[in-house]
């Protein structure tokens, strides 16, 4: 298993050629209560920066881009069904999608769970 | 994840600040910039259990951004009709009314209260058009009232169904006050103007107090037990849920009262009269009818539709666009207000709104999309 992020704030957890993404605490934390999720279909063709999921809080609406391309094996329907999930548990239960890697060197752009803390501290 | 920016981006150096700024930052608040003020939109509780404890108890508010002035002079009521659909003179002294600044097509300059005083007027308008009204207001009633700009008093609005208790402990001559009526009332040696009125659809106070004495008296407010701190996030929602009308959104320039709904603001004395800005439009449309109306919209699913949203008929044509829109937190799902062509605009037609382009069924429904509980 390895952890990898985004710029964007999403989280990819790497097992064999498949990906599990979320979002991450910190970008949660900055959006406030979840009140809407939107996850992709089983099936769907993602390439790398697509929009791939929504998340809305009361306030505004955003999107989840697909940190890599491929195609997604799944999305959680858990947090469709309680968007309150996500903030609860984001890096467990609160996953977004599965994708199945089309172009494993687009991980190579990500950065460790390290790098990402560095960059969170610069942000605020 | 794209970042939910905020449409009024501001230079954080160039926002103003309210006298309670501080203890907002003490709260834990998180700031953001509105109408050129940095404002709390949330506490740590977040806006949903701030906007569910408004519905439940009692929540307080800063609204000192808001503009608050009088404007007196023997002939100011008449004057200010001059500007406003609103009766005045009939009103008794103490009651306030809910009207709207005209331009010469009917369109709302802003909304905004207006409460009768013995010698005048006191106003309190809206943040993002406070100099602009005040300018409008003054050139307008020039050589007949005089305006005074209020800078040195903060503006705070305890909200919700326990705001009457709270307030008649800290002030027993609050408990008789009924919706829309304002007293002048001292509160621990704070010289207060208190409007019970809000804009949450609960009952609820507006308290005007000197900026120096604003942080003790906000304090003094959340140290009763059922007062929780809440922002402009809840706000929002909260009236929206209500059906209330955010300027610059549900209601413009480009939008009359009868257009948007709120005919009641040109009172029958006026309807018989004019003599209003824009009133042969205005009365017109009283008798005619519009091309498009303001109307409540409840998304059948649970995703919410937002601001600018297209709305279509059954047959992909657009009819109109969502106004205000997203999660009604005591509702329990999406709601939202918007502009339809009037053949649409019959409660139970079923209409899209085109989200991520994709139709979502919604309905038009009555509003508000929770029963208001004023004391009357």
């Amino acid at each position: 298993m390895s952890l990898k992020f985004t710029k964007d704030h999403e989280w990819i957890n790497l097992d064999g050629d498949i990906a599990t993404v979320g979002v991450t605490a910190y970008a949660l934390g900055q959006l406030g209560d979840l009140v809407f999720v939107e996850v992709p279909d089983e099936g769907r063709m993602l390439s790398k920066g697509d929009e791939a999921a929504v998340v809305e809080s009361v306030k505004a609406a955003s999107e989840v881009y697909a940190p890599v391309s491929g195609e997604v094996i799944e999305g959680n329907a858990g947090i469709a069904d309680d968007p309150a999930t996500v903030s609860g548990d984001p890096a467990e239960d609160g996953w977004f999608f599965k994708i199945r890697l089309s172009d494993p060197s687009e991980l190579d752009d990500l950065m460790d769970e390290e790098e990402y803390d560095v960059y969170v501290e610069s942000l605020d | 994840m794209s970042a939910a920016t905020n449409s009024e981006d501001t230079n954080p150096q160039d926002l103003l600040i309210t006298p309670l700024d501080g203890l907002h930052r003490a709260l834990g608040a998180k700031m953001v910039p509105f109408a050129g003020y940095a404002m709390p939109v949330q506490y740590p509780a977040g806006i949903l259990k701030e906007h569910l404890h408004t519905r439940a108890s009692a929540s307080l508010f800063d609204v000192s951004h808001m503009g608050q002035g009088f404007l007196r002079g023997a002939d100011a009521i008449q004057a200010f009709e001059t500007l406003v659909p609103g009766d005045y003179q009939a009103m008794q002294v103490g009651k306030t009314r809910y009207t709207v600044l005209l331009n010469d097509q009917g369109g709302i300059l802003d909304d905004l209260m207006a409460t009768r005083i013995a010698d005048g007027l006191y106003l309190v308008v809206n943040a993002a058009c406070k100099d602009q009204d005040f300018a409008h207001i003054e050139a307008g009633t020039k050589g007949r009232a005089t305006l005074e700009v209020l800078t040195d008093r903060a503006l705070l609005a305890l909200q919700g169904p326990k705001a009457g208790d709270v307030l008649a402990r800290l002030a027993p001559e609050t408990a008789a006050m009924t919706f829309m009526t304002f007293k002048e009332v001292t509160i621990n040696g704070i010289d207060c103007f208190v409007t019970r009125s809000g804009y949450t659809g609960e009952d609820g106070f507006e308290i005007s107090v000197p900026s120096a004495q604003a942080e003790a008296f906000a304090k003094l407010l959340l140290d009763q037990p059922e007062v929780e701190p809440a922002g402009l996030g809840a706000r929002d929602s909260l009236r929206l849920e209500a059906g209330l009308c955010l300027y610059g959104h549900d209601i413009t320039t480009e939008t009359t009262p009868v257009e948007a709904d709120i005919k009641w603001v040109v009172n029958k004395r006026r309807r018989e009269e004019g003599g209003f800005p824009g009133a042969d439009i205005i009365l017109a449309q009283l008798q005619n009818g519009t091309e498009q109306q303001r109307v409540g919209i409840l998304p059948e699913g649970r995703a919410p539709a937002r601001d600018g949203t297209e709305v279509q008929d059954l047959e992909g044509h657009a009819i109109g666009t969502i106004t205000s829109g997203g999660f009604g937190p005591s509702v329990g799902g999406p709601i939202a207000m918007g502009y339809v062509q009037s053949a649409f605009a019959a409660p139970g037609t079923p209409v899209n709104l085109i989200v991520r382009n994709k139709p979502l069924a919604a309905k038009i429904v009555k509003m508000p999309f929770t029963d208001k509980s004023y004391k009357v």
